[in-house]
C-alpha cells in the first residue's frame, strides 16, 4: 500500500496544498517550499485530508513570509491556524554561553575555588564530628548502636570477601614479581622481606582503604546524598535530631573501628598467598617463611600499619558523609558528589601515607 | 478532515489485564474502554494500582495476562520496531515532568522528533520546538532552561510540551494538577481542555484532583478491588451505589467540588 504524502501544487499566483499535512506525512516539503521561486498570493488548503500544528505551522510561515492569505480552510483548521499564529513569538532556545577561553579561564578558576572552598569544608565537617562526639559522650544514652551495628556490617563483614580475595591477589603478585626481579641475583630469599613489610606497613593498609572507599565511601555520599533530596534531613532537623549524630558519626566510627581490621586481615591474606607462592615455586618450606619472616619484619611496621589504618578509615568515612551533605537540588547531584566522595578519600589517603611514611622512616621506624 | 487516524472509535481497549508483583495482585481481570476523542479520568485511592495501568497500556510494564491495544493495534508482545509506530502517536507526561536534566526544555522537546524524524528540516525544528513550548503554557524565556531551574508546575508544562511534540493523537498524563497551586492546577486544566478541542486529543488522564474530574472529564474510570469498578459521567457513577464511590464523590471536598462547578457554570450564562 502507498502511503499517501502531503504534496503541493503552484498554480499561477496560488499554492495548493494537498494530502493528509501532518509531521509524519510531511516528507521534503519544508525543503521545497524553501526554493519557491514564486511568492504566492494565496494558499489554498481545501483539498487536505488531515492537518496538525506541525502542518499548521508550516502554512502560517509560508503566509507570513509571502504575505499570502488562506482561503478552503474547513473549522478545525482555521482553529489550528490561529492557535500556532498565537503561538508565533521569540522564544529563548539556548542558554547564553560564553566565549571559549573566557569559559576555559573561569572553569579554572572555580575548579580551583571548589577545591579550597571543599578542603575549607572538610575541615569543618571535622568540627562537627568532633563536637558531635563530644556531645554524645557527655550523654551516652542518645548513641545509635544499632546503627554503629548495621554500618558495620555493611561497611566490615559484607567486605570480607572482596577485601581478602583483593588482599590474596595482591600478595601473589608481590611475590610472582618480587622473585622474578631477585632471581636474577640469586636473592630470592629476600622475597620474603619484600612480601612482609610490603603487606603489614603499607599496602595491606593502603589497597584496603581504597576498597573501603569504592565500596562505603561511595554508598555513605549516595545515602546521605538521597536522604536530603527526599528531605529527610530537613525532617530530622526540624524534629531535634542532629544529622552529624544521627547519620555521620555512626558510619564514621565504624569505618575507623573497622580499617584496623580489615587491614590487618588483609595482611594477613596478602602473606598467606605470598607464602604460598614461595611454598610452590622458590620451594621455600612454610615453616621456613615463617621464622624469616619473624627475623626480618621489625614489630614496629605492624604498629605503622596499625597507626595509618584508624585515620585512612576516618578519612574514607568523612568524605563520603561530607560529600553526600553537599547535595543539593537534583539527582544528578548525588552522582557527582558520590564520585568526588571516591575520588578524593582516595587522593587524600595517599598524600597521607606519603606523609605517614616518611614521618616513620625520620622517627627511626623505618 | 477528520482527526482520528484509525476507524476504530476505541482509542484503548484493555481486556482481561492482569498484573501482579510477586504474591501481590493488582490488577484481575481489567476491562477498560476509552473512546477516541474523550478525556477519561482514572480515579483510585492510593496503591489501587493507577499507574501500573498506565505503564501497562504504553509498555513499561509487561502484564500477566490480558490484551491491550491501541486505535486497534494490540501492543502486547510486539517488538521495538512495530512499537515503535504506534508510539508514535501517544505522547506520555509523567508525574513529575521526567524531563532529561542534561537538557535545556527546548532540546527536551526536541528529543521525540529527532528520534522519529531524523530528517527533519532543522530550522523547522527549532520552530516546532519553540511553538510548543509557548503552546503549553510556559513562558518565552523557559525555552533556553534547564530543568532544575524550573518551579515544579513549569517542568509539568514542560513536560507536557515534550509530550506534546509528536502531535499525538492520544496523550497520557499522569497526575498533571498534583503538587500545584489551585489556579496552577485551573491553568493546566484549562490547557488540557483547550489541547483536546484545538487537536482533538484522546487524554487518558490520571488524577485524585475532584475538580479536574468535574471540569474537563468526559467520562471517569474508578479502580477498586483490583478492577474498573465503573465508567461514566459522575451521575452514572453515583448511581451505581458503590460505597467507595460515593464516599469520594459525596465526601466534603467531592461537594466543594461540585459546588464549584455549579458556581463557574452559572457565571457563564
Amino acid at each position: 500500500m502507498m502511503i499517501e504524502m502531503a504534496d503541493f501544487i503552484e498554480e499561477s499566483n496560488a499554492l495548493r496544498f494537498s494530502g493528509p499535512l501532518i509531521l509524519a506525512r510531511l516528507g521534503d516539503i519544508p525543503e521545497r517550499l524553501h526554493e519557491l521561486h514564486t511568492t504566492p498570493a494565496v494558499i489554498d488548503l481545501s483539498h487536505i485530508t488531515r492537518l496538525d500544528t506541525v502542518g499548521a505551522w508550516v502554512v502560517h510561515r509560508l503566509s507570513q513570509r509571502s504575505g499570502a492569505t488562506v482561503i478552503g480552510t474547513s473549522a478545525v483548521a482555521t482553529h489550528l491556524l490561529a492557535q500556532v499564529a498565537a503561538a508565533d513569538r521569540p522564544v529563548e532556545m539556548v542558554p547564553d554561553r560564553a566565549h571559549p577561553l573566557l569559559h576555559l579561564l573561569s572553569e579554572i578558576g572555580r575548579s580551583a575555588a571548589t577545591a579550597i572552598k571543599t578542603m575549607v569544608g572538610l575541615v569543618g565537617f571535622l568540627g562537627d564530628i568532633i563536637l558531635a562526639t563530644y556531645n554524645i559522650l557527655s550523654t551516652p544514652a542518645r548513641f545509635r548502636w544499632p546503627a554503629v551495628v548495621q554500618c558495620f556490617d555493611d561497611v566490615g563483614v559484607k567486605a570480607l570477601a572482596i577485601v581478602g580475595l583483593m588482599s590474596f591477589m595482591i600478595g601473589l603478585v608481590i611475590a610472582e614479581q618480587g622473585s622474578t626481579q631477585l632471581a636474577a641475583n640469586g636473592l630470592e630469599i629476600y622475597t620474603i622481606n619484600l612480601i612482609g613489610r610490603l603487606s603489614i606497613r603499607d599496602l595491606g593498609i593502603l589497597m584496603t582503604a581504597i576498597m573501603v572507599a569504592g565500596r562505603s565511601g561511595s554508598a555513605f555520599a549516595a545515602q546521605i546524598g538521597t536522604m536530603k533530596l527526599t528531605e529527610e534531613i530537613d525532617a530530622m532537623r526540624t524534629i531535634g535530631i542532629s544529622p552529624v549524630e544521627a547519620l555521620v558519626l555512626p558510619r564514621v566510627i565504624s569505618c575507623t573501628l573497622l580499617m584496623p581490621l580489615l587491614g590487618f586481615y588483609s595482611s594477613f591474606l596478602s602473606i598467606v598467598a605470598g607464602g604460598l607462592f614461595c611454598w610452590a615455586s622458590l620451594h621455600i618450606p612454610p615453616i621456613t617463611f615463617v621464622e624469616r619472616l619473624r627475623e626480618v619484619v621489625p614489630i614496629t611496621d605492624l604498629w605503622v600499619g596499625l597507626i595509618k589504618a584508624p585515620v585512612f578509615g576516618l578519612i574514607v568515612a568523612m568524605t563520603g558523609c561530607f560529600q553526600g551533605m553537599l547535595v543539593e537540588s537534583d539527582a544528578e547531584q548525588v552522582g557527582l558528589k558520590t564520585t568526588a566522595a571516591v575520588v578524593q578519600a582516595i587522593f587524600l589517603v595517599i598524600v597521607l601515607d606519603a606523609f605517614f611514611d616518611v614521618f616513620f622512616t625520620q622517627v627511626g621506624w623505618g | 478532515m477528520s482527526e482520528a487516524p484509525a476507524p476504530d472509535p476505541l482509542a484503548i481497549s484493555v481486556r482481561g489485564l492482569r498484573n501482579a508483583f510477586g504474591e501481590q495482585l493488582v490488577h484481575d481481570e481489567l476491562d477498560l474502554d476509552v473512546r477516541a476523542g474523550e478525556i477519561l479520568g482514572v480515579v483510585g485511592g492510593s496503591g489501587t494500582g493507577k499507574s501500573v495501568l498506565m505503564r501497562s497500556i504504553i509498555g513499561l510494564q509487561q502484564p500477566t495476562a490480558g490484551h491491550v491495544s491501541i486505535f486497534g493495534h494490540s501492543v502486547i508482545g510486539r517488538d521495538d520496531a512495530e512499537m515503535a509506530d504506534i508510539r508514535r502517536n501517544w505522547g506520555v507526561m509523567f508525574q513529575g515532568g521526567a524531563l532529561f536534566s542534561t537538557l535545556t526544555v527546548a532540546e527536551n522537546v526536541q528529543v521525540p522528533l529527532r528520534e522519529y524524524y531524523p530528517k527533519l528540516d532543522p530550522e523547522l525544528l527549532v520552530q516546532i520546538a519553540a511553538y510548543k513550548v509557548l503552546m503549553s503554557g510556559l513562558p518565552p524565556d523557559a525555552g533556553a532552561k534547564f530543568p532544575a531551574e524550573l518551579s515544579g508546575g513549569m517542568k509539568k508544562r514542560a513536560g507536557l510540551a515534550r509530550a506534546l511534540a509528536l502531535d499525538p493523537t492520544l496523550l497520557f498524563l499522569d497526575e498533571p494538577t498534583a503538587g500545584l497551586d489551585p489556579i496552577g492546577a485551573a491553568a493546566f486544566d484549562d490547557l488540557t481542555l483547550g489541547l483536546k478541542r484545538t487537536l482533538g486529543l484522546t487524554v487518558f488522564l490520571i488524577t485524585h484532583d475532584l475538580d479536574s474530574l468535574y471540569a474537563i472529564c468526559d467520562r471517569i474510570a474508578v479502580l477498586a478491588d483490583r478492577r474498573v469498578i465503573g465508567v461514566g459521567t459522575i451521575p452514572e457513577l453515583l448511581a451505581l451505589d458503590h460505597p467507595w464511590i460515593q464516599s469520594y464523590f459525596n465526601g466534603p471536598r467531592g461537594r466543594a467540588a461540585q459546588a464549584t462547578l455549579a458556581q463557574s457554570i452559572k457565571r457563564e450564562a
